[in-house]
C-alpha cells in the first residue's frame, strides 16, 4: 500500500512533496544505476585505503601500496639500466679504441649512440647524421675540428663555441669585411684565389692579386694551401665540401662577416656512457679515423 | 522531526540555503586547498630559482601571446618515456615565477620545459623562420615576422611591476632598470655588470644574430634557452621526494 498519493492521470505514487500545489511523480532511478552509484562509493573507499589520500599534519596517507609515480620511475629506470649493466660498466671503465676493438660490445654501443644521436643531435645534424647548411654531415670523411675517436668525444663533450663550458673548443674567424681588414676588392680577390686553390673556374687575374693577400692573411689558419688545420677548427677549403656552400656569393659573405657554428656541450646533460657510445655512433657513419 | 524534514526547512529559507551552502563549499575548499601550502609533499625546496630577466620576461610574454602553449607543453613527467627523451621530470618549484604557468595540456611538438641550451642561438632562429629546413617533419608553423618585429622596451618595467604585485619578488632595483636590463642582455658590448649582479646564471649575447636591431626574436630566443636550466638539478635530493 502506498504510502503517499498516487497521480490520478499517471497512477504513479507522488513523493509527497508539494510546492504551490505542484506534486512531483515519484519515478525512482533504475536499479542497475543506483547499485553502479553504491559500487563507485565502495571502490573510493578502497581507493582511499590503498592510494595515498588524505592530507594530514605534514604529509597525506600513503596508503597501503605505497607507491608513487618517482619512485616507480626510479624502479624503471633502474631495471632499464640493470638490463644494460653489464655492457655500461664496461663502456664506463674502458678507453674508447678498447670498446671498439671489442666486436660485440661496439655494436652495443653503436645501437644505444643511434638512439641518443636521434634524441639529441638529429634536430641539427639531420636523422640520417647528413647535416645541412650549417650543421655538418657525419658520414664524409671531411671534420672540421678531427674525426677520431677521442676528437669526435672532446667535441661531443665540450660542445662548439659553446659559453657554458669553459673547455669548448673555440675558434673564430676574422670579419674581414665588417671589421674593414680587407677592401671589397681584396675580398673578391682572395675569393678567386681560393676557387684556383680548390682547381675550380675562377679568374685568373683577380686571383693572382688574390695570392698576396691569401697568405698574408689566411694561412695561419686555413694553411698555405688552404687545407685547413684542424687544431683551430679552420675548415680545408680546397675540397668540394663546404658548410655553408660553395657559391661565390656565400664565400663573399662568410669572408665579410663569418657565421660561426654552436653546438651544445653535452657533457653535462648526458652521463659518459651515452657521450661515449654516440662518439662510437657517429665515427662509424663512415668518417671515422 | 527527522532529519530530511529539518532539510525542507533548508531549502524553503534562502537565507538559510545560502549560509549553510557556503559553509559546505567552504569545508570542501579548505580540505582540498589549504593542505598544499602547509604539506612537505608539496612544497619543494630546490636552489637556483630566480625572477625572470627583463628580456626573458618579455620574451615570455611573446610565448604566450604566440599561443605556443597551445601546441607545446612545459611539464615533463615522472614517467620514464618522458625523462629519457626530455630529462628530469618537471619539479613545482620550476613553475614559481610563472603567471600563469605554462604546462600546457596537449603536446602537438615536443615538450620545452628542458629545452634551454639544448640546441645553439642560430638553430632556434633557422627553425622558427623556416621550422622544416631544420626538422623536415615538422608541422610547426613560420615564425619568420619575430626576426623583423622591433621589440618594445618600454614596457619591461611595467611588466615586472604586474609580476611583482602577483608575488615574483622583483626589487625596486629590478623595475628601475628593467629597460637598460633588457637592452643589456642581448648586447654583449654594453656594461652588464648590475644585470648579472640582479641576475644570477644568466646567458648574455645577442640572442638572434642580428646585431643591429632589438627584436622579438631576441626575446623569444632568451627565454627560450633558459627553459630549465636554473634548477640546480644536483643538489635536488631525488631519494627524500619520492612521490
Amino acid at each position: 500500500m502506498p504510502k503517499n498519493d498516487i497521480d490520478k492521470v499517471t497512477g504513479i505514487e507522488t513523493t509527497g512533496h508539494e510546492w504551490d500545489g505542484i506534486r512531483e511523480l515519484n519515478n525512482p532511478l533504475p536499479r542497475w544505476w543506483l547499485l553502479t552509484f553504491y559500487a563507485t562509493i565502495l571502490f573510493s573507499i578502497g581507493y582511499i585505503i590503498y592510494y595515498p589520500a588524505i592530507p594530514l599534519i605534514n604529509s597525506s596517507t600513503m596508503g597501503i601500496s605505497g607507491e608513487t609515480n618517482r619512485a616507480i620511475l626510479k624502479q624503471e629506470m633502474a631495471a632499464s639500466r640493470q638490463a644494460q649493466q653489464a655492457q655500461l660498466v664496461r663502456i664506463a671503465a674502458e678507453e674508447l679504441q678498447s670498446i671498439k676493438a671489442d666486436q660485440e660490445l661496439n655494436r652495443f654501443a653503436i645501437a644505444g649512440g643511434a638512439s641518443a644521436f636521434k634524441v639529441y643531435c638529429s634536430q641539427c645534424h639531420g636523422s640520417g647524421a647528413q647535416g645541412g647548411a650549417g650543421y655538418p654531415n657525419l658520414n664524409d670523411d671531411d671534420w672540421l675540428w678531427g674525426g677520431d675517436l677521442d676528437s669526435i668525444y672532446t667535441s661531443i663533450k665540450h660542445g662548439i663555441r659553446n659559453d657554458e663550458d669553459p673547455d669548448t673548443r673555440y675558434s673564430e674567424m676574422l670579419a674581414f669585411g665588417e671589421d674593414e681588414i680587407l677592401t671589397a676588392d681584396e675580398r673578391n680577390q682572395v675569393v678567386e684565389y681560393v676557387l684556383k686553390l680548390s682547381g675550380r673556374e675562377h679568374e685568373s687575374a683577380m686571383a693572382l692579386e688574390g695570392e698576396s693577400i691569401f697568405s698574408d692573411n689566411c694561412t695561419a689558419c686555413h694553411g698555405d694551401k688552404g687545407t685547413g688545420d684542424r687544431e683551430q677548427g679552420a675548415p680545408n677549403l680546397v675540397d668540394a665540401i663546404s658548410l655553408y656552400g660553395q657559391s661565390r656569393d656565400i664565400m663573399r659573405a662568410q669572408i665579410n662577416n663569418p657565421r660561426h657554428g654552436v653546438m651544445p656541450a653535452w657533457g653535462g646533460r648526458l652521463d659518459d656512457e651515452t657521450l661515449k657510445q654516440l662518439t662510437l655512433y657517429v665515427h662509424s657513419l663512415g668518417g671515422g679515423e | 522531526m527527522s532529519v530530511l524534514d529539518k532539510h525542507a526547512k533548508l531549502e524553503r529559507n534562502v537565507t538559510l540555503l545560502f549560509v549553510w551552502s557556503l559553509v559546505a563549499v567552504l569545508i570542501g575548499g579548505i580540505v582540498e586547498i589549504a593542505p598544499l601550502f602547509y604539506i612537505k609533499n608539496t612544497i619543494e625546496k630546490v636552489e637556483g630559482m630566480r625572477p625572470y630577466t627583463p628580456l626573458e620576461l618579455v620574451g615570455r610574454n611573446i610565448y604566450v601571446r604566440e599561443g605556443c602553449y597551445l601546441c607545446h607543453s612545459q611539464m615533463i613527467r615522472p614517467f620514464r618515456d618522458e625523462v629519457e627523451r626530455y630529462g628530469h621530470y618537471s619539479l613545482a618549484a620550476e613553475s614559481m615565477y610563472d603567471h600563469p604557468f605554462q604546462w600546457g595540456s596537449k603536446r602537438t611538438g615536443p615538450d620545452l620545459a628542458r629545452v634551454g641550451g639544448r640546441y645553439s642561438d642560430e638553430w632556434h632562429v633557422q627553425h622558427l623562420i623556416d621550422p622544416k629546413s631544420v626538422v623536415p617533419e615538422s608541422i610547426m608553423p613560420t615564425y619568420s615576422f619575430l626576426a623583423k618585429a622591433p621589440l618594445n622596451t618600454k614596457d619591461a618595467a611595467a611588466h615586472l611591476k604586474a609580476n611583482r604585485a602577483v608575488g615574483v619578488p622583483y626589487t625596486d632595483e629590478m623595475i628601475e632598470n628593467a629597460s637598460a636590463d633588457l637592452e643589456a642582455q642581448a648586447n654583449p658590448d654594453t656594461d652588464t655588470s648590475g644585470l648579472e649582479e640582479r641576475y644570477q646564471k644568466i646567458s648574455l649575447r645577442n640572442f638572434d644574430g642580428q646585431a643591429d636591431q632589438l627584436t622579438e626574436m631576441d626575446a623569444l630566443i632568451a627565454y627560450l634557452q633558459m627553459l630549465g636550466t636554473l634548477v640546480d638539478l644536483e643538489a635536488y635530493k631525488q631519494n627524500e621526494n619520492l612521490r
